[in-house]
């Protein structure tokens, strides 16, 4: 049976389809979550898509986080349920506090729209349980508040846990320790700025995103089988 | 009893403050050469009945903690005055 991948849907978010396709081709089943209603419809896996959810009023994430949608992501991630937030997903998550840290404007307030090198980290995650560390993908990135930052206490945790899953080659934003994407203390809820879903297809310029959605299936068919 | 709060946000000491950066940066270019510390931050106001200011205070300083600001990043501070009655 194909992995089932909610992908949670705020007024705002723009990449929901561009997710949903790429899950598709990879033989998943995507199912829109929308925001308001508190339930995951049976999603083995949860996306929190890339946009301006809520308008990304006050904070990016800082309403999104709110809705009643979240209470479920909450309670599927502390259940050891795979989330991963891209972009704005990301955002949201760390306001939501299932990660640690904060996204803030890039350093030199630049729109960032290009294609970037990030290194896998570790393969202790759901999104690189298919990858090996120190694999190079080429991935889209597409943010004006991708400057990851957290405090000194933190990022030697993330260091020394392993729980850096993506940094960029050369860091573009200004992310502490060239961060590009990060894991929760249980591993299970993972934060990408790069867009995976679109380097999906050769079309798309880059299929190195493939690797990293891959693995979000095959770790939502193992939280199916165990369910 | 009615209140105006004003909240004003910062960065946290110790973060990097990319819009303070930015706006330091260009001063100069205006022959603008002995400022420094610029910080960028926002302000909030808003009104709210509360029994006495201490109850106003204390539920303006929560609606930081889980909405108007992120600890992680930012550090707040509240100014509270009474509103005439009308």
């Amino acid at each position: 049976m194909s992995a089932r991948v909610g992908i949670v849907l705020f007024p705002g978010t723009n990449c929901e389809l561009d997710v949903a396709w790429a899950v598709e081709h990879l033989g998943g089943s995507p199912e829109m979550l929308w925001h308001a209603d508190a339930e995951l419809r049976g999603a083995d896996a949860v996306v929190v898509p890339g946009g301006f959810a809520h308008g990304d009023y006050l904070r990016t994430g800082a309403i999104a986080r709110f809705s009643p949608v979240m209470d479920a992501v909450a309670r599927f991630a502390a259940a050891g349920g795979p989330v991963v937030g891209i972009c704005n997903g990301f955002q949201v998550l760390t306001e939501a506090g299932l990660l640690p840290g904060a996204l803030q404007k890039n350093v030199g307030l630049t729109f960032l729209c290009e294609t970037v090198d990030c290194r896998v980290e570790t393969s202790r995650s759901p999104v690189t349980a298919l990858a090996a560390p120190g694999d190079v993908l080429r991935l889209p990135i597409n943010h004006f508040e991708g400057n990851y930052v957290c405090d000194e206490t933190t990022r030697r945790r993330l260091r020394d846990d392993d729980r850096v899953v993506l940094r960029y080659l050369r860091n573009p934003n200004g992310s502490i320790d060239d961060i590009a994407g990060v894991c929760s203390e249980q591993r299970n809820v993972v934060g990408l700025m790069p867009h995976p879903e679109r380097a999906s297809d050769a079309l798309l310029g880059s299929t190195d995103g493939v690797v990293l959605l891959r693995s979000l299936l095959a770790s939502a068919s193992e939280g199916a089988a165990v369910a | 009893m009615r209140y105006e709060a004003r909240v004003e946000i910062t960065h946290l000491a110790g973060i990097a403050d990319p819009q303070g950066a930015t706006v330091e940066r260009s001063l100069p270019a205006l022959g603008y050469e002995n400022v420094s510390r610029v910080r960028v931050g926002k302000s909030i106001r808003l009104v709210i009945d509360a029994p006495d200011a201490a109850a106003a205070r204390a539920q303006v300083d929560e609606m930081c903690r889980r909405l108007l600001a992120n600890p992680v990043i930012e550090a707040y501070e509240i100014e509270l005055s009474e509103l005439a009655s009308t």
